[in-house]
């Protein structure tokens, strides 16, 4: 497509926009567009960019917090940790991407992300990721599970960031459409932080990093669309990542941003460079003007539309005190990054562009980013779910079963097994701090600042079957959650980020689900004083009509202010006592047990109410944990989730290689009390002299406590229930993941 | 004891190295840049782990050929103590100051994991502060860690006590369960396993501190 392009309705529908839109556009111009002007409004106008489905929903959620320092509305989240430190951190998807070619999906995903963080003065410290893939059964998923898997530590590997954590489920609803969030949390010092708003007319505007080559093409506008069968074609709009130039861009940038030369710097991720100058010039209330004949380009002829719609990745903008551009071009030729003068800052509030001495673009900045389509979507409330009531048929002996063959079925069920195979691919250890992983099985990963005695716990969470069912239950849920794991390392958590995946806003049923959810979310967040710093949402996350169960992925950040007070899942002693915080009624509805046994929750007519979240509860259950944890009380901590009691005793068992014995419940089924998933709960091992004073101050506080067996010898079992080899059991835990990838 | 790290674009184990030694000698450590020709004189220079060059063409193949490297090799020919963890060893092998080459993993994933190693020579000068301590468990983190030697040069390297470490356990396909190896001289040990990320006990443990330890005493 060159300048000269006829814009026809043909070629506007293919951008992804509406004639409405085009309208605007007109009328904001005061003519028609040229292609490359058309090209930038509409990877702007994509709901990828401009948040038009979601905007004024996530306007109302909780983003001020006493140590927040940056909300929403920058490359990422700035909170204070205290001693002049601050974390910096983000949670993106690359879901489309991952789906169409996994490994450089992920991979990006991954780099995109560390992108975001590093660019605002942030060392990268750690990465996460939380991962959705379909059933196991189906064709693609093994293939996409190995892709993935490989993108991830192939790119976090060799960067040099341990990737300490995350979460996998498996469910048919993803089957088209696999999610992808991947998170990185950075480290800063408070006077050192870098924002995106490029202030001061007459300012060179530096491109670094990478060239620019045919990558990656309207990826934003891919991102903003539905799959269908022929989505396989899509694959060119895939970018390609390199994470040898993201290792040099983030030394090379970090060591810039030592001196005082930057004003503003933002990272091209979606949308390339037009996203970048667009945002910078936008915040700092500015116009641009670039010469795109010093782009540095990777091929020869590249079109002023395909330049700034490329993807390609490892790419940085920023705008430079004058007479400080030479110590940013020998920082980056010592690195041996590109690094080009591209233009100006300019006091006309336009994006001008200009190509082989011709004005290719000329358009006002102000409508592409705060005019973009801001659209109030009807939606509908979710269907009410009934209460699942017990039932002496969902007894394991009662349905011709035995408590010892359903608890093998749990533990072998690929939401619960161990994720070893994933795991043991990422390197989590490089940087020497990371204090607690994946490896143990346990709530939170807990990494160092390095140099000091602190650390953050971070946990990412999210439970689809939940928010399937009720997705305002759910998106409270997935918040509490996260709360609840950081607590469990005796973290006093701080704030969160999100990745919203849904699929088509279009549908009145997806657009209720997604308000649904942030209206559970935004309560958790105030009840629980714990607000959202930075995030993303990823909407059509369809294919041929058929949405992903509604996955408000959240990631949580929490801070251990003396490792001499922290816990683990391990830590326990043979004999120690087991003790329960919090109320078990055994609920039944959406959990683990009613959908791996029962068959439950397969198709609508089958879904209960998932467990709500008491999030007074959810507070003091939390806090006296906390406080435990603080005053040494505690040896080791689990939290309950899937599979309930059962299965986070089991886990408890296998981390610290000693069996475990559960007693007999209050009255109430056996099933119920073992598997039962209710909310705000968790399992602590404590030695025996501290039995007694947890119990009674939790009473006088109007916990429930209760004291629900030992962990020892080599057997698990409960009474009049399980009783298997710890190593048996254990071999049932740890082998489905492998032998599923070999088969 | 005067110590150097080596930095090429991507080494990602500098910074963890430079703890390491600090650690065990006291002392700051120079960190020095792959296009210097010389090295300051130092008393031990270790080459780091991480993906230097981005590993293209091979693991530690185009490190192997930097100006830095080649002055490495000459004064290891003299004697100078030196020691590549992870892809440090590669770039050791890849520089023919140590035999054989690492290859892609059997199992063609990358695996982290504490890693169970036998002590096989504990009189080496990277392993003599074991004393009679023949186990320890250190971390790995690789994906090209499948040693490889002909059957000659593996029988050569037994006899003349250059099998520093086995894997207990082989997580990657290596001749012998081979983790660590020095040169014939005794002063040049390459091993896939990271002691540098085994010097603290909320990190990893601290069965790494006696290499370091080893060398220390050795050159005093």
């Amino acid at each position: 497509m060159n300048a000269k392009t006829n814009i026809t309705p043909k070629i506007v529908a293919e951008h992804g926009l509406s004639q409405s839109e085009y309208e605007l556009i007109c009328e904001r111009l005061g003519r028609q567009p040229n292609i490359n002007e058309l090209g930038i409004f509409s990877v702007m106008w994509s709901e990828h960019c401009s948040y038009k489905s979601s905007r004024r929903h996530l306007g109302k959620l909780l983003t001020k917090g006493k140590r927040v320092i940056q909300g929403p509305g920058e490359n990422a989240g700035v909170i204070d940790i205290d001693d002049g430190d601050v974390i910096i951190f983000k949670m993106e998807s690359h879901n489309h991407p991952s789906y169409i070619e996994p490994y450089q999906g992920a991979a990006t995903g991954v780099g995109g992300i560390m992108r975001d963080v590093f660019t605002m003065g942030a060392r990268p410290i750690a990465n996460m990721n939380a991962l959705r893939f379909g059933d196991p059964a189906h064709p693609k998923t093994k293939t996409l599970v190995a892709g993935v898997v490989q993108g991830i530590g192939g790119y976090g590997n060799c960067v040099g960031v341990p990737t300490v954590g995350g979460e996998t489920n498996f469910d048919a609803g993803y089957n088209g459409n696999i999610l992808v969030n991947a998170m990185c949390v950075g480290l800063a010092r408070a006077d050192k932080v870098f924002y995106s708003a490029a202030k001061g007319v007459g300012n060179p505007v530096f491109y670094v990093g990478s060239k620019t080559g045919r990558d990656g093409i309207h990826g934003a506008t891919m991102a903003s669309a539905e799959f269908d069968d022929d989505s396989d074609a899509k694959r060119p709009t895939v970018q390609v990542g390199d994470p040898f130039t993201e290792k040099l861009l983030i030394e090379a940038c970090l060591e810039l941003m030592a001196t005082d030369a930057i004003i503003a710097i933002q990272d091209m991720g979606a949308a390339g460079l037009t996203s970048s100058a667009i945002e910078m010039a936008d915040k700092g209330g500015v116009g641009i003007h670039m010469n795109l004949d010093k782009v540095p380009q990777r091929e020869p002829d590249m079109t002023p539309y395909e330049m700034m719609l490329s993807e390609s990745q490892e790419r940085m903008l920023m705008v430079l005190k004058p007479g400080k551009e030479h110590i940013a071009i020998e920082i980056f030729e010592k690195w041996d990054l590109d690094v080009a003068e591209v233009g100006k800052t300019t006091d006309t509030g336009r994006l001008v562009l200009t190509h082989k001495k011709k004005k290719v673009c000329d358009i006002p900045i102000a409508p592409l980013a705060d005019d973009a389509p801001n659209l109030d979507r009807p939606y509908t409330s979710p269907i009410k779910r009934e209460i699942l009531k017990h039932d002496p048929m969902f007894d394991p002996n009662e349905r011709g079963s035995s408590y010892n063959a359903v608890l093998k079925t749990l533990l072998s069920c690929p939401d619960i097994a161990s994720k070893r195979w994933i795991w043991e691919q990422y390197d989590r250890t490089v940087m020497g701090d990371t204090v607690d992983s994946s490896q143990s099985g346990g709530d939170a990963a807990i990494v160092r600042i390095h140099g000091t005695n602190k650390a953050i716990a971070i946990t990412t969470d999210c439970t689809p079957r939940y928010c399937s069912a009720d997705p305002y239950e759910g998106g409270k849920q997935a918040v509490a959650e996260t709360w609840r794991n950081l607590t469990c390392t005796g973290a006093q958590p701080i704030a969160i980020t999100d990745c919203l995946n849904f699929g088509n806003p279009e549908r009145p049923e997806i657009m209720g689900q997604f308000v649904y959810a942030l209206k559970g979310m935004d309560e958790a967040c105030r009840a629980l004083e714990y607000p959202i710093v930075s995030g993303n949402v990823s909407l059509y996350n369809e294919t041929n009509g058929q949405a992903i169960p509604p996955t408000p992925a959240i990631g949580g950040i929490g801070l251990i202010s003396d490792l001499q007070r922290h816990a683990e899942i391990s830590g326990a002693k043979d004999g120690d006592t087991l003790i329960l915080i919090g109320e078990t009624k055994g609920w039944m509805g959406a959990s683990l047990y009613a959908q791996a046994i029962l068959g439950l929750n397969r198709e609508d007519s089958t879904v209960y109410a998932p467990p709500p979240v008491d999030l007074h509860l959810e507070k003091i259950n939390g806090d006296y944990v906390r406080r435990l944890i603080l005053d040494r009380r505690i040896r080791a901590v689990h939290d309950l989730s899937d599979g309930g009691l059962a299965l986070a005793a089991l886990e408890m068992a296998f981390t610290n290689d000693m069996g475990v014995t559960l007693n007999n419940g209050p009255d109430m089924p056996l099933y119920a009390w073992l598997f039962g998933e209710d909310q705000g709960r968790y399992l602590l091992c404590v030695d025996e002299y501290s039995v007694n004073p947890v119990v009674s101050t939790a009473q006088t506080l109007g916990i429930s406590a209760k004291v629900v067996g030992k962990i020892g010898g080599d057997r698990v079992s409960a009474h009049g229930g399980f009783d298997l080899s710890l190593r048996g059991a254990h071999m049932v835990y740890e082998s489905w993941l492998p032998e599923y990838m070999a088969s | 004891m005067k110590t150097a790290v080596i930095v090429f674009p991507a080494s990602n184990c500098d910074r963890d190295a430079a703890v390491a030694l600090e650690k065990v000698t006291g002392r700051s450590v120079q960190m020095v840049w792959h296009e210097e020709r010389t090295l300051p004189t130092v008393d031990f220079v270790v080459i780091p782990g991480g993906f230097s060059y981005g590993d293209y063409l091979r693991s530690g193949a185009i490190a192997a050929r930097s100006p830095i490297v080649q002055d490495i090799v000459r004064k290891a020919k003299t004697g100078l103590p030196v020691a590549g963890f992870c892809n440090g060893f590669q770039v050791l092998t890849e520089s023919g100051l140590l035999p054989g080459a690492l290859m892609r993993n059997k199992g063609l994933r990358f695996v982290c994991k504490p890693q169970k190693l036998n002590i096989v020579n504990s009189s080496s000068m990277f392993t003599k502060a074991y004393k009679n301590q023949t186990e320890i468990t250190v971390p790995i983190a690789h994906f090209d860690g499948n040693y490889y030697a002909d059957d000659d040069t593996l029988s050569e390297m037994r006899k003349s006590g250059q099998i520093i470490f086995t894997y207990e356990g082989n997580p990657n396909g290596s001749s012998k369960d081979i983790a660590g190896i020095s040169n014939k001289a005794g002063n040049v040990l390459g091993m896939m396993p990271h002691p540098e990320r085994a010097i603290d006990p909320m990190h990893g443990g601290t069965d790494g501190l006696k290499l370091f330890k080893s060398v220390l005493e050795s050159i005093q």
